[in-house]
């Protein structure tokens, strides 16, 4: 049966990317995005204040300081370096390390009288003509950030010279950044430690959301799986008014629809094959009643004239055939009804083989030839068993042509028979339809000696016992019909 | 030739099988109704029941039931019905046999013959007299006695059971014994072995449910013994 070779059902493992690592993703995505750019421009807004604000402090502060500066030219190395040092404790917000340049002179409020940290570019824009208010630059050395402004000293008001002129002389301030660095680190680590518990919190909707999508469409899967195997009852229960209540009313009607049309073909069906059953049944009657006067007829036919006697031995003849197809019609429809029950027996296959070909006359060794392998015990329905290989031999004689050979064997723990004919073989047209009921190889020839149904009966006796049999035409000419069944 | 009894409720088939097995040289007498026949019986004393099974009023299965009470009279039920529980019903009522409708009369009339047949003894020069355990069976005047208690049997569970004692402990295949008791040489049905065998048990058994005389092996047959 088609049925029965369904897959055993799998457990399902939970996919690498399913629906719901797919959903659960694409929700943490959209939420480490919106962490992510929250996070980043927050940090740059807060840094940059920081820095600015780091920057004009120190910048005004020391332009101030600078502004205070007494110095006379030509420059007095000590007295320079004593107001530098002053310069230097007032720097704010911190502490700076200043320097001063004019021309070769190098005097620092430190121990070294140049700093690595100065850049020639922050030089050149301090000593530009017209940079009097100085500038700044934030350089990073060794991993330190430092910010380092340069201040050109002016004259004021000095011997006629315009304000603002610069006098050559340039001092420099150097402050570590390191302090603010650390706050920005720290606000860096505050946005990430904001980020990854808003992530995990995010992870919460996110599996809310993706239980809200699936379950519906885990309870598709089930009902569609519960109509596979024919439970065509199954419906989804549907509410809201989503696009998943959507396809699961949908699929609640389609499932309406199938089980109707399903209902009425069964209906159909079993209308069908009851009729066939009464049929054959209703005739039995008159059948029985005819059947037991045939020999009547057949034994006084002889003493009629020709055409009485014809006429009387036609009618015999024909109600035996039609004795024996009411009886493979009810026979077809007692498998049909699942009806037919099997009582096995242990028994001999060689023997039943040789009871069946004896109790048919089918002895002649011109026409018969027999290849029983003796031993073989197995558990058959006798009645049955004799069925298939009466109608399998007398198939082979009636269409098929002699020596008819019977063979049975074990071969992998099945009891093979095996019927073979020396015939013109089944075309390859025929070959699939030779177990359907009533299939005529000939179509002019629409009536045989046989019912019909006498291959169709042998397979479903086979199929009963949980065999097979098949049919094929051998390489050197003739039909061979191959039963297979489970020991 | 026997005598038959023929109740059957369908003219044509009471007609057809009358003919038949007059032709054959038996002396028929028919019924159309169970009450009928039960009548009839007793008046016609014949050799053989041909009891159809579907019958207007009382059904073939209580006119079976009825005979069984009172007589050991062969009867083969003449059925329509090949399905399992009709044939599994009518035996279990007590019938020897089944013949499923439509039949030739000859296939009726080997049917008949079989279940008249007496049993040949195959044991030759035994003793007419058999004792096994409490039974006493006796061969020459087929008859079976129970501590002293001769017990009713229909043709065919005697016959079952003088094939089965004549050789105890031999085990015995449901193809064999319907073979040798019904005389069915193929298509046989092992539903008429199970069925005579249920109803034998019934009788000579002290706890049918746990058979002591007639034991079954699962996947074999029946054998005798040993006790």
């Amino acid at each position: 049966m088609p049925g029965d070779d369904r897959p055993a059902r799998r457990r399902r493992l939970p996919r690498p990317f399913g629906l719901r690592t797919r959903l659960v993703l694409a929700f943490l995505l959209v939420a480490a995005v919106g962490c992510g750019t929250t996070a980043a421009l927050t940090y740059r807004a807060a840094r940059n204040a920081i820095l600015e604000q780091t920057q004009d402090t120190a910048v005004t502060a020391f332009r101030q300081q600078v502004e205070t500066l007494n110095v006379q030219l030509p420059v007095d190395h000590d007295g320079l370096q004593n107001e530098l040092r002053r310069i230097a404790r007032q720097g704010k917000p911190r502490p700076w390390r200043v320097y001063a340049e004019y021309g070769d002179v190098r005097v620092s409020s430190t121990d070294r009288p140049a700093s690595t940290v100065l850049t020639p570019e922050l030089r050149r824009r301090a000593t530009a003509p017209g940079a009097t208010h100085g500038s700044f630059q934030r350089v990073v050395r060794n991993g330190t950030p430092y910010l380092t402004v340069a201040v050109p000293a002016v004259f004021g008001n000095f011997r006629g010279l315009p304000e603002d002129h610069p006098t050559g002389l340039v001092l420099y301030a150097v402050m570590d950044l390191g302090e603010e660095e650390a706050d920005i680190e720290a606000m860096v680590l505050a946005a990430r430690d904001g980020a990854l518990p808003a992530l995990l919190v995010a992870l919460v909707p996110a599996l809310l959301a993706a239980r809200g999508v699936l379950r519906p469409v885990r309870e598709l899967r089930r009902a569609a799986h519960s109509m596979g195997r024919g439970r065509l009852d199954t419906r989804i229960h549907a509410k809201g008014s989503d696009e998943l209540a959507d396809l699961a009313r949908t699929f609640n009607e389609s499932a309406a629809a199938l089980e109707r049309s399903v209902t009425e073909l069964r209906r159909a069906e079993a209308r069908a094959r009851r009729f066939a059953s009464d049929v054959s049944h209703e005739l039995r009657t008159p059948l029985a009643g005819m059947l037991a006067v045939t020999e009547v007829l057949d034994e006084d036919a002889g003493t009629l004239d020709s055409d009485t006697a014809r006429a009387v031995r036609l009618i015999s003849a024909e109600t035996g055939k039609l004795a024996v197809l009411v009886e493979d019609l009810m026979e077809i429809s007692r498998f049909d009804a699942r009806a037919a029950e099997l009582h096995t027996d242990e028994v001999d296959a060689a023997e039943m083989v040789r009871k069946t070909l004896i109790n048919r006359h089918w002895t002649d060794p011109e026409r018969i030839a027999t290849e029983l392998a003796d031993g073989i015990r197995a558990r058959l329905d006798p009645r049955r068993f004799d069925v298939v290989v009466a109608n399998l031999v007398g198939n082979a004689l009636r269409h098929g042509g002699p020596p008819v050979t019977v063979r049975v064997y074990e071969e992998g723990g099945r009891l093979v028979t095996e019927v073979a004919d020396r015939g013109p073989g089944i075309p390859d047209d025929v070959l699939p339809h030779v177990f359907d009921r009533f299939y005529k190889g000939d179509p002019a020839r629409t009536r045989s000696a046989g019912s019909g149904l006498g291959l169709a009966i042998t397979q479903e006796n086979v199929h009963l016992h949980g065999g097979t049999v098949v049919a094929a035409n051998r390489p050197d000419g003739g039909a061979v019909f191959t039963v297979r069944i489970p020991l | 030739m026997p005598r038959v009894l023929l109740i059957e409720d369908d003219p044509s088939v009471r007609e057809g099988v009358e003919l038949g097995l007059r032709r054959r040289g038996h002396e028929v007498r028919t019924a159309a109704t169970g009450e009928a026949g039960l009548a009839v019986l007793r008046e016609f004393r014949p050799d053989l029941l041909l009891l159809d099974l579907m019958l207007p009023g009382m059904n073939g299965v209580q006119v079976c039931r009825r005979v069984r009470d009172t007589s050991q009279l062969p009867i083969i039920m003449l059925t329509a019905r090949g399905d399992d529980f009709d044939v599994v019903v009518g035996l279990e009522a007590g019938a020897d046999d089944y013949i499923v409708k439509p039949a030739r009369t000859e296939v009726i009339e080997a049917r008949i013959r079989a279940v008249l047949r007496r049993i040949e003894d195959p044991g030759g020069t035994r003793p007419a007299v058999e004792f096994h355990g409490e039974l006493a069976v006796d061969r020459a005047g087929l008859t079976v006695a129970k501590n002293g208690e001769r017990i009713a049997l229909a043709p065919s569970e005697l016959k079952l059971l003088l094939h089965l004692s004549a050789a105890p402990e031999q085990v015995f295949s449901r193809q064999q014994l319907l073979e040798h008791v019904w005389e069915h040489s193929f298509h046989g049905d092992a539903r008429l072995v199970d069925a005579c065998v249920r109803r034998l048990r019934n009788k000579i058994e002290d706890t049918p449910g746990d058979p002591r005389y007639i034991q079954t092996l699962r996947g074999f047959g029946y054998r005798f013994g040993p006790l």
